[in-house]
Order: structure tokens, then sequence, then C-alpha cells
């Protein structure tokens, strides 16, 4: 082969249509997560452990709550603490991959980074999406949940959607940390922002000074909006503001710490 | 290619599958995996796979965009005897389909057995380049061994290219740069019979052209198809 073929040659090359994304790597990586034993009893076993030993108790299946009844409030905080728990989780395993080369063997590869934070969002929907049906599940299965049907889908959507909030911070935090301390600092992070976003207790049931920290917690906004089907309220601005700048804050910690980890090769 | 750089909890073919959907143009998966020498390990995690198999996986994602020139920086690093024959058997029958293969390594017995050309260099210089003969015959010469009985060492020692002539009884030892033209005289010229010809190691041309031993991993060892 002369030099000026081989040189077409390789100006034939194209790039990857939609920067290298594709269904079939999506595919591949939730097989992977899979078989993460850890991240699956974080994301599935661990919510519906919850759910089965705290949601379903008989004061909160007799008492009302908005259009159902306590024991749906509950399904919908654990169904969120496990979807955000999945996202989250699988954000975080970039730092595994940062550890392994394999973010740098991606680098030579014509992959763009956006296809790969998009091939990593939807990966992350998909273990949440199980998180939220399996806690959504077994409020089915034991009949104790009392909740129209519309409100089991929309709110079973609102939840499932409305985690990918953390799949960002998950990113942020698994390009940001050394890969031995993600996991401790994930699982801190999310169980004090379930705490203060009243996913376990009820936030009526915090003291005046938690309450007002809390507003300004991660988990408040996203708690209090997919709970707002069932329980009827008005939305409120500051749920929606809170949501808003808690993403902001993420997404551009996620682009700044990818940038970053980019940049050192 | 690189330590590292894998995924411990895909197999070898769902890694390589997974290389090949990042490529607009890509060879099959399976032909990879079967010039790669990896298809009976394929579904085997590449936590469990040895560092030659590793390796040989590594060589299979390299395969997938169907590159001209494959450039391997010291591959064989930390692999065991089988590994590395494993490897390079996989190498050079890609290499014959027409590829070209440029290695670095350590392992001179390496280059000397799987490089089709092999360039010394030494401090940032070239000092030697050609097929793993010539640069053995370069630094240290051959040896040739013939019977001639009665031989003329004063004769023999005048042939061009001679450096040395050594008579044991029967049997002359020449040593010399360029043992074509001394053979060819020896064969035409004299009754000499059952000649041998035998070359020194490449690591003694290598420490001979390098001037000391302590060069370092200076060299570039190129095998072209």
């Amino acid at each position: 082969m002369t030099a000026q073929t081989a040189l077409a040659a390789a100006l034939d090359r194209q790039p990857p249509p939609a920067g290298g994304f594709s269904p079939a790597i999506v595919r591949l990586e939730v097989r992977r997560l899979l078989r993460n034993r850890r991240t699956m009893i974080l994301a599935l076993i661990l919510p519906v452990l919850f759910f089965w030993g705290f949601g379903l108790n008989k004061s909160y299946v007799h008492e009302r709550a908005g259009h159902g009844n306590v024991s749906a409030v509950e399904m919908i905080s654990i169904a969120l603490y496990g979807a955000v728990a999945a996202t989250a989780t699988c954000g975080a395993m970039v730092s595994i991959e940062r550890v392994a080369g394999w973010s740098r063997q991606l680098r030579v590869t014509p992959l763009s980074p956006a296809a790969y934070v998009v091939i990593k969002m939807l990966t992350s929907l998909v273990l949440a999406a199980g998180s939220v049906a399996a806690v959504f599940l077994v409020g089915a299965l034991t009949h104790k949940v009392s909740m129209p049907a519309g409100l089991w889908v929309i709110t079973g959507l609102c939840v499932w959607i409305g985690s990918l909030l953390f799949a960002a911070f998950g990113l942020f935090a698994g390009y940001l940390l050394p890969s031995e301390n993600v996991a401790q600092v994930l699982s801190l992070v999310l169980t004090l922002c379930s705490f203060v976003g009243g996913l376990f207790i009820p936030f009526s049931q915090f003291s005046p000074d938690l309450q007002d920290f809390a507003r300004f917690t991660p988990l408040y906004g996203l708690s209090q909006l997919v709970h707002d089907p069932l329980t009827g309220g008005t939305v409120q601005w500051s749920w929606i503001v809170n949501l808003a700048v808690w993403l902001a804050i993420f997404v551009t910690g996620a682009v700044w710490s990818l940038r970053r980890d980019t940049a050192r090769v | 290619m690189q330590t590292g750089g894998l995924l411990k909890d895909l197999t070898v073919a769902e890694t390589v599958e997974y290389t090949a959907r990042l490529f607009a143009v890509s060879r099959p998966v399976a032909e990879v995996l079967e010039r790669a020498g990896i298809t009976a390990i394929a579904g085997r995690r590449v936590g469990k796979c040895s560092g030659g198999e590793q390796q040989r996986l590594r060589f299979a994602m390299a395969l997938i965009p169907d590159p001209e020139l494959l450039i391997l920086d010291e591959p064989t690093q930390g692999m065991d005897v089988e590994g590395r024959r494993g490897f390079w058997t996989a190498i050079r029958e890609d290499a014959a389909r027409g590829r070209t293969v440029i290695f670095a390594t350590h392992y001179l017995e390496e280059a000397d057995a799987y490089a089709d050309r092999i360039v010394l260099i030494s401090k940032g210089q070239i000092v030697a380049d050609g097929t793993a003969a010539e640069v053995k015959g370069l630094a240290s010469g051959r040896t040739i061994r013939a019977t001639l009985p009665g031989a003329d060492e004063t004769a023999l020692r005048a042939i061009p290219g001679v450096d040395g002539v050594e008579v044991r009884g029967d049997t002359v030892l020449i040593r010399c740069g360029d043992s074509d033209t001394v053979a060819r005289q020896l064969l035409t010229q004299t009754p000499a019979r059952d000649l041998e010809i035998t070359s020194r190691g490449l690591e003694d041309a290598f420490i001979t052209l390098t001037g000391d031993g302590a060069a370092g991993p200076s060299d570039r060892n190129q095998a072209a198809t």
C-alpha cells in the first residue's frame, strides 16, 4: 500500500454515530452492574427490606394520607431512597473504572465524553427502575398499600426520573474521590440526605430547627415533589427551586470533575 | 497496549464487543477473538484471565478498528513463557496477513525469534538496523566451522573479512564479519567440507553495539511484514 492510499484510508475513518453511544453498550453496562453484588444489595434488597420492615405496620396501613394511606407515603419514600442509591452507586462506578485504567482506555477510542455520560445515566436508570419496581411490587403483593391505580404509575415514574439527580452526584463523587473512599462517602451522604429529606422519618416530626435546615438539603425538594400527587397539597416553588439548584450543583460538579480527570490522563 | 485498562467484571467477548461498538467500522468480534487466539476463553471473566490472556485480549481490542500499523510497547512484560509464546504466535499470524507491527522489548530472544527487522537504538542513536541475523553479524560476526585437512592458516587469514583463524587438527574455526564471502571462498577454492555457520546471540550483539550493558531499555525492535 502506498503512502497516499494509506492516508486516504486513514481519512476515510468515520466517527461513530451519536459519539459512540449505542443501546448495546448500555446492555453490557447493565450486565456488569447485575454482577456487582454490593450494588444489588444496596439498590434492590435493602429498600425492599426497609419497606417490608417499617412501611407496612398496622398504624400506617390504617392511617389515611391524602388519596391513600401512610404505607403508600412510605412506599414512595423508600422507593425514592432505593432509586437514588441505585443511580448514585452507578455513577460512582466510574471511580473503579478510573483505577482500572478503563477510562484511559476509552479515551483512545472515538467515544465522546458526553455519550459516555449518557450511557452511564441510562444504565443507572435501568437499575433505578428495578429498585422502584421491587419496592412497588412488595406494596402491591402485600395488599397493604392503598393508592389510586393512576397514582402508582405517576409517582413511580416521578421517583424513577427524579433519581437522575443522584446519578449526577454519583459521577461527581466517582470522578473526584479515590475509589476506596467513594463507597463510604456515598452511603454516608445518601443516608444523611434521605434522613433529613424525610424519607425515613416523616418531615412533620422534625423539630422546627431541623425542618428549616432540611429545606436546603438535596433530597427535600425531590421528595416533596414525588409525594405531592398522593398527598395532594399545592406544589411549592421552594421545592422546585431546591431541586433545580441541587441538580445544577451536581451536574456542574460532574462536568468539572470529569474535565479535571480527563486533563490528567 | 498497556497494563490495566480492562474491566474485571466483563467477559473477554463482552470487552471486545464493547470496544467494537465504539467504532463506526469494526471487524466482527468473532473474527478478532479468533485472530488473537482467545476464542476458547471468550466467556471467561477478565478478572480470571492470566496476564498473557489479558494481553491477547488487549491485542484483540487493538484489532477491532483494523489498523494498518500496531505499536506495542513491552507487550510481554510480566508474562510467563507459555503466555508469551501464545501471544507471539497470535501476533505472527496476524502480521502474516499483512499488518505491520512495531514492538519494543526487553527480551532480546523475543526480538530474535519474532521480529523480521530489528532496530537497535542506543542513547537516541540507531546503532543497528536489519534482520536478526544481520544485526548479530554486525556486532560479533559469525563463526564458520569446517573440516579442512592440512589447512593453510595464513592463506585463510588473507580472505577478506576474516577476523581470526584457529586450527584444531582437521577442523578450522574462522571468525568473520561477512561469513557468506568466506564460505563461498572456502567451498570453491579449498577442499573444505561439513561447513557450519553459527552466529552469536543477539544479546552479545546488543552489548557490543551499545557499548555497555548498562545502556538500559534502549533497544527498539521492529517486526515488519
